[in-house]
């Protein structure tokens, strides 16, 4: 792009108006910067709060229509496997938040450390749940033809109902958990290369946002799929 | 104010993140012991206001809302706002389509 300024004056050269190597052309200095993208990582966020707050709309009214049918659902859940992760998770988004913080107090090493952490973590999460899947499968709680679960008949077509929403909640979060490992990735290699410390810490601390968000949406699956407590069910 | 102006940084203690964490692993740990235990029709609203509890701590401290500019408060705030109205409108409606069965 060009450096000729639109309002007319005088083109300013890099030579003369040396800056930060990150700092956008287009901002007043690297504070405005900063706060411009966590503003805008927030917007971004709220849509997201928006999407899962259909998905869980939607849940909750079938969840008051079958409400048999839900807590049977759960029962099918493997609540060890459920509370483990959820532990696992928030174990991620320590490391996530400490990983924030070693980059802003400029420690390289520190940082990639802290983000492979947040990687073995949500991998770790990312494995438990494919073991549930797998079993899941296996047991006819794949909604569809694969569907074969009948041991309360009546409520059959409704706990499928309760699968669908099962498999579709926890995919789209499985979805984000693996946009949010590229993510780590990618920020690991800029933390090698020395791109953060105390003025420039903005992508890690954004990509933060993104993690814990993802931590948020599990705060409330876990309980929402795994613990509902036992209508008294027929 | 200096071109570099560097951004605003609030460097959190080590303890607040610890703590934080502690908390998060509580409230997990009492959302699965509460759900154990018959409370009728209270087992709904105590997990749910312990999830809320925990989701709070964790904008507020692991996404650093509480040192952020008031703008971003008000896009938090808003983003939550517009939950609310999806959730109160569409309850408004399947609740009340059932008021002649209860």
């Amino acid at each position: 792009m060009s450096d000729i300024p639109l309002d007319g004056t005088a083109p300013v050269t890099h030579e003369e108006h040396a800056h930060h190597p990150f700092l956008q052309h287009h901002f007043e200095d690297l504070g405005q910067q900063h706060e411009a993208s966590t503003l805008g990582m927030w917007m971004f966020l709220s849509t997201e709060i928006l999407f899962f707050g259909g998905v869980l709309c939607a849940y909750w009214v079938y969840r008051i229509l079958y409400p048999e049918a839900w807590a049977i659902g759960a029962e099918q859940q493997n609540k060890l496997y459920g509370g483990l992760n959820t532990i696992v998770l928030i174990i991620s988004s320590l490391t996530m938040a400490l990983a924030v913080r070693n980059a802003q107090l400029g420690k390289r090493k520190g940082t990639v450390a802290m983000l492979f952490a947040t990687l073995v973590f949500g991998s770790t999460f990312m494995a438990v749940k494919g073991i549930e899947y797998w079993q899941h499968y296996h047991e006819g709680l794949f909604p569809g033809v694969h569907f074969t679960w009948n041991e309360i008949p009546a409520l059959a077509p409704k706990v499928q109902l309760f699968m669908v929403f099962y498999w579709g909640m926890t995919g789209l979060h499985a979805l984000h958990m693996v946009i949010g490992a590229g993510l780590l990735i990618w920020m690991m290699t800029r933390a090698w290369r020395g791109h953060f410390g105390p003025e420039y810490y903005g992508p890690v601390e954004i990509m933060g946002l993104y993690w814990h968000f993802v931590d948020i949406v599990w705060i409330f699956l876990f309980p929402f799929l795994y613990l509902i407590h036992g209508v008294h069910h027929v | 104010m200096s071109d570099e102006h560097a951004p605003h940084i609030h460097v959190t203690p080590m303890w607040i993140y610890i703590a934080v964490f502690l908390a998060l692993a509580v409230g997990t740990l009492l959302t699965w012991w509460v759900s154990t235990i018959d409370l009728g029709l209270m087992n709904t609203p105590i997990a749910l206001l312990i999830a809320t509890i925990k989701a709070v701590l964790v904008i507020l401290f692991f996404m650093h809302v509480i040192h952020s500019t008031r703008l971003t408060w008000v896009v938090v705030i808003a983003s939550f706002l517009w939950l609310g109205v999806l959730f109160v409108l569409t309850f408004a409606d399947y609740l009340t389509r059932l008021w002649k069965i209860y």
